[in-house]
């Protein structure tokens, strides 16, 4: 967490950074793409790094040239929408934060930032920092769900649940998907993304039913999108805005080998 | 102003509690075999539209969704926070459906229908069962049922919640139910593709035109009624804690060909935001309404005091809410939590560099309940209110100030949630329908899913089985000259080639609607914005000036039309404030208040809803109005004291 200092102050002006960036640019999926240097004079502590792409994007329009394209949206740390490599780090350097979280006063003045989009086969560059991220959606597709329909099920309090099973569930159900653990790990993996899914429902009496086909199916789905394995360096763990724990990728591969031997037997 | 018509919200007759159970009866229904032929347009992917998705695709009609962003998960029903309200009365503290449509009513200061708010109530206990069926991980008690806090507005104990991310959870609940639905093939998922026109043939909403955000590409899509479920308007204010993206462009182009445009100011300021730290600010983030559960607002007695708040003595302390509202006290409803603040900052006891700010402080509940238990109940909230402002809320009182969040306002549905226009539905914030003036805390979520999981799934059948269809595709003209409209406004935009980015419009237009259409408005002030608005409209089609090209990702180009948009529709803001000469729920007429500065309803002459018709650009739209009448409760003065 940030330290207590003193607050920094706007009106005055002496806090201000100059700051040189280093981002990729690239015009659409089929373009080769290249590092590009933009300079900022007066960056505001008190700024996201988000704001901070915000002012360097007016400028660019001020000189009628091509704003950055990166994905945002709820700038508050939920939707899952904003990436980006900062100095080879899925969302910069503060840990268990997204990088709209994370503030200028985390940088110095004179440092230099290179800014990169998510790197990885299954997540393509759409342009500069963009990526696609549709293969995450096909893996929930083949099994993140519990089957049951819109309708009248049991009253709520008729499925009690031990209360530490369902902090766990939260706990893995907190993933807001945003890809940074594919993007950290050497081999672009997706265990922890898919991990994640899996373990909150295995925690949970609702859809045990179909709890073997869950895990197989978005194993199976993650493995044909070209998502790596796991090799246990715990990059994502690190590099995780929502603190997933990797206890969750081996809970998803004992649900796994227990489906294997469920489907053997 | 033209004279408008009076227009019927088709609530059934019957006793209020019979209503629903009685017109789901009366209502026709679709045969299983029938309803495959049937194809739903569903526009925006949040607690409303996710859930209706999936729920009629269960059904068997052919699901189309849409949305904006890059996955159906990150809709901005995600940032919802605090909880979800139902009447379970599982803490036996006497709550009831009854109470709870009461509570409601009440809460939205006498402004909504009567039988959408019991309606709502009375769905709302299913909505938490569905919710526990498909694995959303509710808070829970060591026994193993569910755990309930209280919230704004209420005396009782009812809202469900899932730490500080209810919202993220129920909406990963509803997604998960559409990709369930996906991988089934019965929905098709349409991913950055936004709204740009609404397709009607023969008076009957059929189909939309979208623009491919990735390719630039408009492309047409035909179906046999249209579902919008496109959210709020609050970025119309620039700063405000909806998401970057989030817009009212779908709902404008409806308005646009018709449909009723319903009490546009009526707009929430949410009381506990963190506060705005300097121009670049991009928006503003929302601190939990369940934080005034154990934290006290306060200022200091004295005007301008600059001490530190550690250095403010007890006694020198005005807990002003807790002073005045002694029966709610902090937990009063946010437009009157809100105003307070404002009218603190405005006596110069505001706190923070700014003054435009109040303490929430929680030293006396950790003090109370240990650090553990405050860390384990707000520990997320703290965190990011310290990453945010570099200040550590356990030591040092927070610093919040309203901000814009909801708008209660929306496009006018009936009973059914369906607009003027016939096969145009209106799901979620997008409509106007449950909240009346004022939305309490946990009722969004509420009516997000009520409206997808249980009131849709029945009405959208009635009106398949009560209307025909003209046979069509997206061959009849109705798509050409839609999809030639929307390329022309397109290149309208691109060909401006002025000097100020569509960013600067925004903010412009955001700092007159925050000054003139905020928390406080007067007659002066409305005439004011309805000069303003249109010329900086006229500035904006001469001087902006968007980048790039037509045939790519163009994120200038996606803000420049959104832009466009809300410079008509706070106008049209400015323009249902003056129009409503009363003070009621987040609309708050200076001219209309009691001796103790409290809102000061004027019944005669308002208790009606206002659904703005439009008439083209060069001409004021018109102001019909759909009577609201009270067989069930009593109109009486809101008191939270």
């Amino acid at each position: 967490m940030a330290g207590h200092g003193p607050k920094h102050s706007e009106q005055d002006g002496a806090d201000l950074m100059k700051i040189t960036l280093k981002i990729w640019r690239q015009k659409n999926a089929q373009d080769k793409g290249q590092m590009e240097d933009y300079q900022l004079d007066s960056v505001s502590p008190d700024m996201s790094f988000l704001e901070m792409l915000d002012v360097l994007n007016e400028d660019l329009v001020a000189k009628e040239s091509d704003p950055i394209a990166f994905d945002h949206d709820c700038r508050e740390g939920i939707c899952g929408t904003c990436s980006l490599m900062i100095n080879g780090q899925a969302h910069g350097p503060e840990k268990a934060t997204t990088t709209c979280q994370l503030h200028m006063r985390k940088f110095k003045d004179g440092d230099t930032i290179v800014i990169e989009p998510w790197r990885a086969k299954a997540f393509p560059v759409q342009k500069d920092l963009m990526v696609d991220r549709s293969a995450f959606d096909q893996i929930m597709a083949a099994g993140g769900f519990v089957d049951i329909n819109t309708g009248a099920p049991q009253d709520a309090n008729a499925l009690p649940i031990a209360k530490e099973n369902a902090e766990l569930a939260m706990d893995a159900a907190a993933c807001i998907g945003c890809g940074a653990c594919v993007a950290s790990c050497e081999n672009a993996s997706a265990m922890l993304f898919v991990g994640a899914k899996v373990s909150q429902f295995a925690l949970l009496p609702q859809g045990q039913l179909e709890a073997p086909d869950r895990v197989k199916n978005m194993v199976a789905k993650m493995d044909e999108l070209g998502f790596g394995n796991c090799t246990n360096e715990a990059e994502c763990e690190a590099s995780c805005p929502k603190d997933i724990s990797i206890s969750n990728i081996a809970r998803m591969n004992r649900e796994f080998f227990a489906a294997a031997l469920k489907a053997n037997s | 102003m033209s004279e408008g018509k009076k227009i019927d919200g088709k609530v059934p007759a019957g006793a209020l509690e019979k209503k629903w159970e009685q017109h789901k009866f009366n209502m026709k229904l679709v045969n299983p075999a029938n309803k495959r032929k049937y194809k739903v347009i569903v526009v925006g992917t949040g607690l409303a539209g996710g859930s209706a998705a999936a729920s009629l695709s269960e059904l068997g009609y052919q699901v189309d969704a849409f949305c904006i962003q890059d996955s159906p998960r990150r809709a901005h029903s995600i940032a919802a926070q605090g909880g979800i309200n139902a009447a379970k009365n599982y803490p036996n503290d006497g709550d009831s459906v009854w109470r709870l449509f009461y509570d409601t009513i009440k809460g939205g200061d006498y402004r909504s229908r009567e039988a959408n708010v019991y309606r709502l109530a009375e769905v709302a206990n299913s909505i938490i069962d569905q919710c526990v069926a498909q694995g959303v991980p509710f808070a829970r008690e060591y026994g193993g049922t569910l755990s309930n806090r209280s919230f704004g507005g209420a005396q009782v104990s009812r809202t469900f919640y899932a730490r500080g991310q209810t919202g993220q959870q129920l909406l990963l609940g509803a997604y998960s139910a559409m990709m369930k639905q996906v991988h089934k093939g019965k929905i098709k998922v349409y991913t950055r593709r936004e709204m740009v026109e609404l397709v009607m043939i023969d008076g009957q909403a059929r189909g939309i035109i979208t623009r491919n955000l990735v390719t630039g590409e408009l492309e047409k899509h035909h179906a046999d009624a249209v579902i919008l479920a496109t959210g709020g308007y609050g970025n119309a204010y620039y700063l405000s804690t909806n998401a970057m993206g989030s817009n009212a462009s779908a709902a404008w182009r409806a308005y646009k060909k018709g449909a009723y445009f319903a009490n546009p100011c009526y707009t929430q300021i949410h009381p506990t935001c963190i506060p705005v730290s300097g121009d670049h600010q991009s928006k503003l983030t929302l601190m939990s309404e369940s934080l005034r559960n154990d934290g006290r607002v306060w200022v200091p007695k004295k005007k301008g005091d600059k001490r530190k708040p550690s250095e403010i003595p007890e006694g020198e302390r005005d807990y002003y809410l807790e002073r005045i509202y002694p029966s709610f006290g902090n937990l009063v409803p946010r437009d009157v939590a809100s105003r307070n603040a404002k009218l603190q900052a405005d006596d110069g006891k505001g706190v923070g560099s700014t003054g435009m700010a109040v303490y929430l402080d929680f030293a006396d509940a950790i003090k109370r309940d240990g650090y553990e238990t405050i860390k384990a109940k707000y520990g997320n909230l703290f965190d990011m209110y310290e990453r945010i402002t570099d200040e550590n809320p356990y030591d040092i009182p927070m610093r919040i100030y309203p901000a814009v969040h909801y708008t209660m306002g929306g496009l006018w549905v009936d009973y059914n949630l369906m607009s003027n226009i016939p096969g145009l539905f209106v799901l979620g914030e997008a409509n106007f329908s449950d909240h009346g003036a004022n939305r309490l805390g946990a009722s969004a979520l509420m009516q997000g899913l009520a409206d997808g999981y249980f009131v849709i799934p029945n009405t959208l059948g009635n009106y398949f089985g009560t209307h025909s269809l003209t046979p069509a595709d997206t061959q009849h003209s109705a798509y050409t000259e839609a999809t030639a409209a929307a390329e022309q406004k397109i290149n309208q935009l691109m060909n401006i080639k002025g000097t100020k980015s569509a960013d600067q419009f925004h903010k412009e237009l955001g700092l007159i609607m925050w000054e003139f259409v905020g928390m406080g408005r007067n007659e002066k002030g409305l005439n004011e914005a309805l000069k303003k608005i249109p010329a900086l409209r006229k500035d904006f089609w001469k001087n902006l000036r968007v980048t790039g090209e037509t045939d790519n990702i163009n994120i200038e180009l996606e803000k420049a039309l959104r832009v466009a948009d809300f410079l008509e529709l706070g106008e049209l803001m400015a323009r249902d404030s003056l129009a409503r000469k009363e003070s009621c729920g987040g609309h708050f007429r200076e001219e209309s208040q009691t001796p103790e500065n409290e809102a000061k309803r004027d019944d005669d002459n308002f208790t009606h809803v206002a659904a703005w018709e439009y008439c083209g650009d060069d001409k004021a739209p018109i102001r019909n109005v759909e009577e609201l009448k009270f067989e069930n409760v009593k109109l009486t003065q809101r008191s939270y004291k």
